[in-house]
């Protein structure tokens, strides 16, 4: 995130950023493989636990009233799929250039700017940046009771923690396309 | 105050069951909800018809047998009540409402409202105990309990075994009953012996009866009876960890084969 607001430092800054990241192809696809792999485990878990879900209750409510469920624990299910979905999106867009309209290889922040100046990507990209806050928000808070940090349902550490993190983070990739529609970032 | 009852019927465990509509008329607020049934009831047994079956013992909120699932809400709309101890001044006059037995596949139906909730003993048998010694009776203060530890044990041991929890999660976990039990017993010195085999028997036979995962929704803690909070999942979640990580060796210990 911090690399990609190098962006509002400028052309020269972002593609000095790619070009840092592409120096040393052994890290790099190191990293990408550690992240695939996260990935997989991730996709994994996700169906062994829809999995049991649906196993435990075979058979629904006809009236169901949620009471403390939040819009994050329960879009869990539909928030992962579509990022996952805009992942792949975002790869082929900004890092391979298949569906992008005006792909120059190492240029990032022309291919940056046009490829969001185009207004459904650019929505596409808000509307997951909204499903990642969501996602992130009880993914933060549910690590910390998964793993046992007893912690009460509302105003403890780990929501306030969850809540800043989520903050920061989709608050920072989400400046750059509402920037680029804003005009803030130009095509140079 | 008169109610339209959409209510679950079903003859047996293996029968279909299906939703009957019923009117309760002439139903006071002073009484409780299962007092309402019971006027229902008797109506019914008057033609002829049979009557609505659903559990209860105590009714005073202490035995954790009553429980139905009213408008998607197990034990009714009101917080930390028990069905038992649920007013008819909690509803208006002329409200529907759709009566439905706990749903879950560890709890299945016997007949109409009332599920079969034998895997919570299951889960109770394979860890809910101490070693104690037997003969004379201890003095009394021969173990000291500190104060803030009683207190956490006893928030944990309010738990009745109602099985609300497991009604009211999304996925049908069984999380919070086998929390509230481990940690009733894992915050006193009389429970540490047995404190890692019980954490990891207990979570693998909740397992076993076909519960579901927690994804930390909450519902549970909303609809309990008792309050008891989900900060004791986290507890159980850290004694388990802690046992798998430091104490394998107790995954093969003696379980009293419930
Ligand atoms: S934790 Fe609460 S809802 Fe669950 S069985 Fe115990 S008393 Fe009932
Ligand atoms: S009948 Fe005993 S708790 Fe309701």
């Amino acid at each position: 995130m911090v690399g990609n607001l190098t962006v509002f430092k400028g052309a020269v800054a972002i593609n000095a950023y790619g070009a840092a990241l592409r120096k040393f192809p052994a890290v790099l696809w190191g990293v990408r493989f550690g992240l695939l792999l996260s990935v997989g485990l991730h996709i994994w878990a996700y169906l062994a636990l829809s999995v049991k879900s649906w196993s435990a209750r075979p058979k629904g409510y006809r009236v169901t009233s949620y009471k403390e469920a939040s819009l994050a624990s329960r879009t869990m299910r539909w928030t992962g799929p579509i990022l996952a979905a805009f992942i792949i999106f975002h790869l082929l867009h900004l890092t391979t250039g298949t569906v992008h309209p005006d792909f120059k290889e190492g240029d990032v922040y022309h291919n940056l700017v046009a490829g969001l100046s185009v207004m459904p990507v650019a929505v596409f990209y808000l509307v997951a940046m909204a499903c990642l806050a969501l996602h992130v928000f009880h993914g933060i808070w549910s690590l910390f009771q998964s793993l046992g940090f007893s912690q009460p349902r509302f105003d403890s550490f780990a929501r306030r923690l969850a809540t800043l993190f989520t903050i920061i983070v989709v608050g920072g990739f989400v400046l750059i396309p509402l920037a680029v529609l804003a005009g803030i970032l130009k095509l140079q | 105050m008169n109610l339209t009852l959409h209510i679950w019927r079903q003859k047996n465990r293996h029968a279909e069951g299906r939703f009957v509509t019923y009117e309760a008329r002439g139903i006071s607020p002073d009484m409780s909800f299962l007092e309402m049934l019971d006027v229902v009831n008797e109506g019914l047994i008057l033609k002829g018809e049979e009557p609505i079956a659903f559990d209860h013992d105590c009714r005073e909120g202490i035995c954790g047998q009553c429980g139905v699932v009213v408008n998607g809400s197990p034990h009714g709309p009101r917080p930390a009540t028990t069905t038992c101890q649920l007013h008819m001044r909690s509803f208006k006059d002329g409200d529907v409402l759709t009566l439905e037995p706990w749903r879950a596949n560890a709890f299945p139906v016997i007949k109409d409202l009332i599920v079969d909730r034998g895997a919570f003993d299951r889960i109770i048998a394979t860890g809910g105990f101490i070693t104690a010694p037997t003969g004379n009776a201890p003095d009394g203060n021969a173990i000291l309990v500190p104060k803030p530890a009683a207190d956490r044990s006893m928030d944990a041991a309010a738990c009745i075994g109602c099985g609300a929890c497991v009604a009211a999660c999304p996925n049908g976990s069984a999380m919070l009953f086998v929390a509230a039990k481990i940690a009733h017993l894992g915050y006193l010195p009389q429970g540490q012996p047995e404190r890692d085999r019980r954490a990891l028997a207990m979570v693998a036979r909740m397992d076993e009866e076909g519960f579901g995962a927690c994804t930390n929704h909450g519902e549970c803690e909303a609809a309990c009876p008792k309050e008891i909070p989900i900060e004791f999942i986290a507890r159980m979640n850290r004694d388990y960890l802690k046992a798998a990580l430091f104490s394998p060796a107790e995954r093969s210990g003696p379980s009293d084969g419930a």
